[in-house]
């Protein structure tokens, strides 16, 4: 590991510069790449049904707007797809590239905190010493027509 | 006084400590260069306020023959992703518009701690989430390199574009982005300056506002390589506070003069993968010039497969969707950031605070990931995709076996028009922008883009070096190296 680290630059004084275009030799690649994906071995492209659709926008709290949402969501899961044709038998998944250093422990003591007015300070909406939200538990109504459909049939 | 922005920071600092210039004179004279680019978009907030004050402290200090680093005084700019203390930190985004955080960021307190003048926070895409600077709500960037009016221009790239458009016009001497997919190095590479992802972990995230957190690394922007190596010594480096901090002792760089290097002996790889069907011709014959300039200077240039290369944008539009769907769960409109008018239940206005905070992009990325992560999907795509990552880092571990660098193009071309460009969808632009910057992220090693010459339009032509976890010196040396051979025309040399 420590190898390249002692390379050593410093020996003399450089005299070259571009040379002429027309001498060059071709060291990079003659052909470009070729895919090793097989678009033939796609999957068959997934459909989004209504009820995915609810679940998603429960579990994200964001709603897929419109038609064109679905849609965007339907050819990500489809470009996601290609990745099913990598062969990744006997292969463990890479979480962090830090895998093999241990995570540090600090000593137990208090080293942070007194901050109770800077954490209020970006809240809109604060009473005395609270942030304050409307009323809890209240699940979220789902959306009427969740695949956009009365909008297609509009168009 | 504009021919001081031109030059490198060793020079000002010189200058300063010569006292034939001062940090005040510096800091006026880059705060007007600022107004009269700003119809180019570079910034989203000027700290107009708190920058002459941090001059005359500056002053003081090197009147007492006192600096506090060779950075004392430079003008420096920050990504607006990175938490200033008591200035505006947006995201570029309506959710975070009004959003000033308590803390700074360790890179922006070791910058100030070593006498930086902090500028001010660049322009990037919503939540740096882009390859373009186009998708923010101050509007796009614009590419000072082929401009020719507001409506015909070329991007600056992405997604610290306006990072990378501050340093190139010489509104400052170097700024922080961030890179989790090639963020740096992209717009560095269209506008013709020197970007570098460093080692994950190097440099601390603290205070960055997360995009993928096991891939995201701040970058350094800067017109020379002498430039990057006096801003990487100040910002990297062991942190507390970051837990994925690498906890070695940070030695700082010290690189010799160009002339006297040399790169015999040099085992230098040419990825066959990298030569994708879309690269053009100018940047392909590029990458082939330099690849014959260091085999000319004694350099052992060979290619090399990484054949698990083309799955790396595929891999990482899974891993980056699934880690947003998480990291973005914090914005709800209670604690910070945009809040809406929605009093009915909490859970309803989570929702819409976050459907009118979030542009689209962010929403589908949301949503999509959230469907990664289902249970039903959790192996098929997310540990998939961590498996796949295994691979891609893989093949850089058996590359160093061969070869100590790689040689690459940073992007497939030239800067795009800003027209062509929005015609085609974020992700779409995301797997053609990528291709090449991606893949160090996957494995964590450092990377640079150094331009290397103009196209026949006159726009910068980039090539990118990879090298292994922690060969930031080499990897440096060998960018400074091409650097003074090509002696690339850089933009503020033409002001």
């Amino acid at each position: 590991m420590n190898r390249i680290y002692n390379y050593v630059f410093i020996i003399k004084r450089s005299s070259s510069h571009i040379k002429n275009p027309n001498i060059l030799k071709t060291l990079v690649p003659v052909k470009p790449y070729q895919s090793q994906v097989d678009p033939e071995k796609r999957p068959s492209k997934t459909k989004i049904d209504a009820d995915t659709i609810a679940l998603l926008e429960r579990l994200s709290l964001v709603d897929c707007a419109n038609r064109k949402g679905i849609e965007t969501l339907e050819a990500a899961i489809e470009f996601a797809d290609q990745i099913q044709q990598v062969d990744t038998t006997g292969v463990d998944p890479l979480i962090t590239v830090l895998e093999d250093f241990p995570l540090r422990l600090r000593e137990d003591e208090v080293d942070d905190g007194n901050c109770k007015n800077d954490a209020l300070s970006n809240a809109l909406v604060t009473e005395e010493d609270y942030f304050v939200a409307p009323p809890g538990n209240i699940p979220l109504e789902t959306r009427e027509d969740l695949l956009f459909e009365q909008e297609t049939n509009r168009q | 006084m504009n021919n001081v922005l031109k030059t490198s920071i060793n020079n000002v600092y010189k200058l300063f400590a010569e006292n034939s210039i001062t940090p005040l004179d510096v800091t006026e004279a880059s705060l007007s260069h600022i107004e009269h680019f700003s119809k180019y978009n570079a910034f989203i907030t000027v700290s107009k306020n708190l920058v002459e004050n941090q001059a005359i402290q500056s002053e003081r200090r090197y009147k007492d023959s006192k600096p506090l680093s060779e950075l004392d005084g430079i003008p420096i700019a920050v990504k607006d992703n990175f938490c200033t203390q008591n200035i505006a930190t947006t995201c570029a985004s309506k959710m975070l518009e009004n959003f000033k955080p308590t803390y700074d960021a360790t890179v922006v307190q070791k910058l100030k701690q070593s006498g930086a003048i902090i500028m001010g926070k660049t322009n990037l895409d919503q939540f740096a989430m882009g390859s373009g600077t186009v998708d923010s709500i101050y509007g796009p960037a614009k590419n000072v390199w082929g401009y020719k009016s507001d409506s015909d221009f070329h991007i600056v790239g992405g997604s610290s574009g306006g990072s990378a458009l501050a340093v190139a016009t010489g509104m400052c001497y170097g700024a922080i982005g961030s890179d989790t997919g090639g963020s740096t190095r992209n717009p560095a590479s269209y506008c013709g300056i020197v970007g570098l992802k460093p080692t994950y972990g190097l440099v601390s995230r603290y205070g960055l506002i997360p995009l993928v957190n096991s891939m995201d690394v701040p970058g350094i922007l800067s017109r020379t390589v002498d430039d990057c190596v006096s801003i990487l010594n100040t910002v990297a480096g062991f942190d507390s506070k970051d837990s994925t901090s690498l906890t070695k002792p940070y030695r700082k760089i010290r690189l010799p003069d160009a002339r006297k290097m040399t790169v015999k002996g040099l085992k230098v790889g040419i990825p066959q993968e990298y030569f994708n069907e879309h690269l053009s011709t100018e940047v392909y014959e590029a990458w082939n010039e330099i690849a014959n300039l260091l085999e000319n200077n004694g350099a052992v240039v060979k290619q090399i497969s990484l054949p698990n290369t083309e799955h790396s944008i595929v891999c990482y539009s899974i891993l980056n969707q699934c880690e947003v769907a998480s990291n973005m769960a914090r914005y709800n409109g209670i604690q910070f950031g945009f809040r809406a008018n929605e009093n009915e239940s909490t859970e309803k206005l989570f929702a819409t605070t976050r459907s009118l905070g979030f542009n689209e992009v962010v929403r589908n990325r949301i949503l999509t990931g959230n469907y990664f992560l289902l249970t039903r999907n959790y192996d098929k795509y997310f540990n998939k995709a961590l498996k796949v990552r295994r691979l891609i880092a893989n093949d850089f571990h058996a590359a160093w076996e061969k070869v100590q660098i790689l040689l690459t193009p940073t992007t497939l071309t030239t800067a795009p028009f800003y027209s062509d460009f929005c015609k085609k969808t974020n992700r779409d632009q995301c797997a053609v922008q990528d291709y090449c910057t991606q893949p160090a992220n996957m494995a964590g090693v450092p990377a640079i883009s150094i331009p290397v010459k103009l196209s026949k339009t006159g726009l910068p032509i980039s090539i990118q070096l990879i090298g292994r976890n922690l060969s930031e010196p080499m990897l440096l040396a060998v960018a400074k190296y091409l650097e003074n051979i090509v002696r690339f025309p850089h933009y503020v040399e033409n002001l």
